[in-house]
């Protein structure tokens, strides 16, 4: 039987986030415990493929698939058979035949997701897929505000910077849309993407101070590896100093987030990125406990099949 | 010179096609009559001949598609000049004509030889070959085309790798008046195209794919009308795909410029809205599906006769080289074997495009405007026909393909519209 998958974040309607988001919550108390595993997935067997580099997700991920107690095998770009030329499509059949329930993965290239679900019996996890999505992230960045900020309803989001390149932006426009905030971006005009305000239903605007309409200013980082010859801006430093955000361009209240890594001194000061009142650092911290939320929906959760429906999370988190 | 086409030898056609449609707009025919074919002519004596039911169908005049690609030499795992040309003749096609974005490139008569060589023994429709405008396509010293004008190439091209410079552009529109031969242009600003995998507008900008904006095509095309009009030179435009680039070509003819286009049936009836699926082997080609308005203004253009013909840009791809991520994946769809249930399906059922308008533009005015033989039904012809049945459903792929490639964008679906049978130089090309 094929799985659910979460391949972007439109797959998911306001009650399954909602419904992701409160088993956060559950998991992030037993995350205080002192032993801090639980038999949730036990017997599961999760494959994280991450073809491209990452700290946060590849790390919060592995440790959610451990914490839920499930196998856990972890799969590079480097140092597997992708270095001898196997294509995408041929590794997913082979970790397919070792009967994974689910395939977590990181791609450089938009469809990569796609084209592993159509080879696999596992569900699919997005884990970012070059410049399309991130949804896991706009779950913790969701589960993060709610936490910190409050309800999305009515709250203003502003995204700050390289939003052309950005899969964080993607996912998150449409995550955070869903669940009622405004959303705006404020970018230059060579890093908006053409059509963005009919494609996406935002606002932009190419004017930094408008980060003063925002409740939560969420500054994007340069991909510059994304970008290629021929600059998207003239120098970094005009960029810096056009666009970067800083205590000087914000209003006391704001909050400020990242999903990392930072450019310090590029899209946000080193300042701002030191200062505790920012939610980067709880972003981080959030990533594993969503991401074992995650798991559980798609494995244990309601519409994961044979388990049991409105299984009490707290019955298995033992 | 004129462009030699290819055909294996095969025996002459003879026989009826009782009580079908027969229409030929180009020639005035359009009524319901028996059509004889008899020694591989139109016309003669039915005495005696097979007689083929064609009630509820529509014999035309074959189709013509003057943009192909046939992957030989160098990929023929992915299509050869037999399989091609029985992929054409499958679908109503009697003339094709393949690009010579080849590995090695048709740059050189040694190559253009070899080719109409195996042509001459393997093509179940007549085949031409283009030659490349520049040195392996490269976009630097022209090739020695008058050699390969006399050889037999039916024009030049360097499809897939715009010409960049106009000062080559230039040269070659000169060099034109030697040969007299048509230079065959997919129009391209690659400085604007960039990375792009898909048409640059808000459904890439969901997807995260990088864009190729109309304009990369329209600024082209309207440089090389220009760079025509100033030489007096013949230029046909491939797979036109934005509005922009039909507002181009329009006013280039208004001003008398010698200048012909052609439109894909994928760009006639698919948007950029199909590529959310993210499936390359479908919906992955260059140019890229556009945006509704463009597809409107591409219908309106074949109408009017701002574009001249519909051609397939048949692009045999396989699995291997299609199933990767969509953003990795090469360019192109196959489309000989479904061009006309897709045109009309989803244009002449629909009442946008007239049949008799679509077959014109399938067949007769696809010839002409490359210097080709134009089909016709008229008595005496050499017969090239394609016996239709508009009504009947055909699910693509069902029973496989003639092409060795099954990249369609419509795999799997239903359309309405069967090539019972083609004639293709007086011979039978193709009876399933």
């Amino acid at each position: 039987m094929s799985r659910r998958s979460l391949l972007t974040i439109a797959d998911l309607d306001r009650a399954e986030i909602a419904r992701i988001l409160r088993v956060g919550n559950r998991f992030a108390e037993v995350m205080e415990r002192d032993i801090k595993k639980v038999p949730t997935l036990r017997g599961r067997t999760i494959i994280n493929m991450f073809f491209e580099a990452s700290t946060r997700t590849s790390t919060s991920f592995e440790l959610a698939g451990k914490r839920l107690s499930a196998d856990v095998v972890n799969v590079k770009g480097s140092g597997s058979s992708v270095e001898k030329g196997e294509t995408l499509k041929d590794t997913v059949i082979t970790l397919n035949s070792y009967l994974p329930d689910v395939l977590v993965i990181r791609h450089q290239s938009v469809g990569a997701c796609q084209l592993a679900a159509r080879h696999t019996q596992a569900a699919v996890i997005n884990a970012g897929d070059g410049k399309h999505e991130h949804p896991t992230q706009t779950l913790l960045d969701l589960y993060t505000i709610e936490r910190e900020v409050g309800p999305l309803d009515g709250l203003h989001i502003a995204f700050v910077g390289d939003v052309a390149h950005s899969r964080v932006a993607r996912s998150g426009i449409r995550g955070f849309q869903m669940m009622g905030a405004n959303v705006s971006l404020i970018a230059p005009p060579t890093l908006i993407p053409r059509d963005a305000e009919e494609a996406l239903g935002v606002t932009t605007s190419t004017d930094i101070r408008d980060v003063a309409d925002a409740d939560v200013v969420y500054v994007l980082r340069m991909q510059l590896e994304r970008m290629g010859p021929g600059g998207f801006v003239p120098s970094l430093r005009e960029y810096a100093a056009t666009y970067g955000v800083n205590h000087g361009r914000l209003r006391p209240g704001q909050r400020v987030m990242h999903a990392g890594p930072i450019n310090r001194g590029v899209e946000i000061s080193g300042a701002l990125a030191d200062d505790p009142k920012t939610l980067i650092e709880r972003q981080a911290a959030n990533g594993m406990v969503v991401r074992m939320a995650v798991l559980y929906d798609l494995l244990a959760g309601p519409s994961a099949g044979a388990e049991p429906a409105e299984h009490p999370i707290g019955a298995v988190a033992v | 010179m004129a462009p030699r086409l290819m055909q294996r030898p095969g025996p002459a056609a003879s026989l009826v096609i009782r009580g079908a449609r027969v229409l030929d707009p180009a020639a005035g025919i359009d009524e319901v009559r028996d059509l004889v074919v008899r020694d591989g002519l139109i016309g003669g004596d039915p005495e005696g001949l097979e007689v083929i039911d064609g009630t509820g169908m529509v014999a035309v005049p074959g189709f013509v598609d003057p943009h192909v690609h046939l992957r030989t030499p160098g990929r023929e795992d992915l299509e050869d000049i037999a399989t091609g040309s029985m992929s054409a003749a499958a679908g109503g096609f009697v003339t094709i004509v393949a690009m010579p974005n080849t590995s090695p490139v048709v740059d050189n008569a040694a190559v253009l030889g070899t080719l109409i060589d195996r042509a001459e023994r393997e093509a179940a429709v007549r085949v031409g070959f283009y030659a490349a405008i520049t040195v392996g396509q490269k976009g630097g010293e022209l090739t020695e085309q008058v050699e390969m004008a006399e050889l037999g190439a039916a024009g030049f091209s360097d499809d897939g790798h715009p010409v960049a410079d106009a000062g080559v552009m230039r040269r070659a529109l000169q060099y034109q008046r030697i040969t007299g031969l048509p230079l065959v242009l997919h129009e391209e600003d690659m400085a604007l195209s960039g990375r792009g995998v898909a048409h640059e507008g808000a459904v890439a900008s969901r997807l995260g794919l990088a864009g190729i904006p109309p304009i990369s095509e329209s600024i082209a095309v309207a440089r090389d009308a220009v760079l025509a009009e100033y030489e007096d030179g013949w230029i046909h435009i491939c797979h036109v795909s934005a509005s922009e680039t039909v507002d181009e070509i329009r006013r280039a003819k208004e001003r008398g410029v010698r200048i012909t286009g052609e439109v894909t049936p994928h760009h006639l009836t698919l948007t950029d809205a199909a590529i959310a699926s993210l499936d390359p082997s479908r919906h992955k080609m260059n140019p890229p599906l556009r945006e509704e308005s463009d597809r409107q203004s591409l219908i309106a253009a074949l109408l009017d006769g701002t574009l001249d013909l519909v051609a397939t840009d048949h692009a045999p791809h396989d699995a291997d080289e299609k199933e990767v991520p969509f953003e990795e994946a090469p360019f192109g769809i196959t489309g000989l074997e479904t061009a006309f249930a897709v045109c009309n399906t989803h244009l002449v059922r629909t009442g946008e495009v007239p049949l008799d308008l679509l077959v014109r533009r399938m067949s007769s005015d696809a010839a002409a405007a490359l210097g080709l033989p134009v089909p016709t039904l008229a008595d005496g012809a050499v017969a090239d026909v394609a016996l239709l049945d508009p009504e009947a459903v055909v699910v693509v792929g069902a029973t496989g393909f003639q092409s060795k490639s099954r990249n369609s964008a419509w795999l799997g679906e239903e359309l309405h519209g069967k090539v019972n049978l083609t004639i293709a130089g007086g011979q039978i090309a193709w009876r399933p």
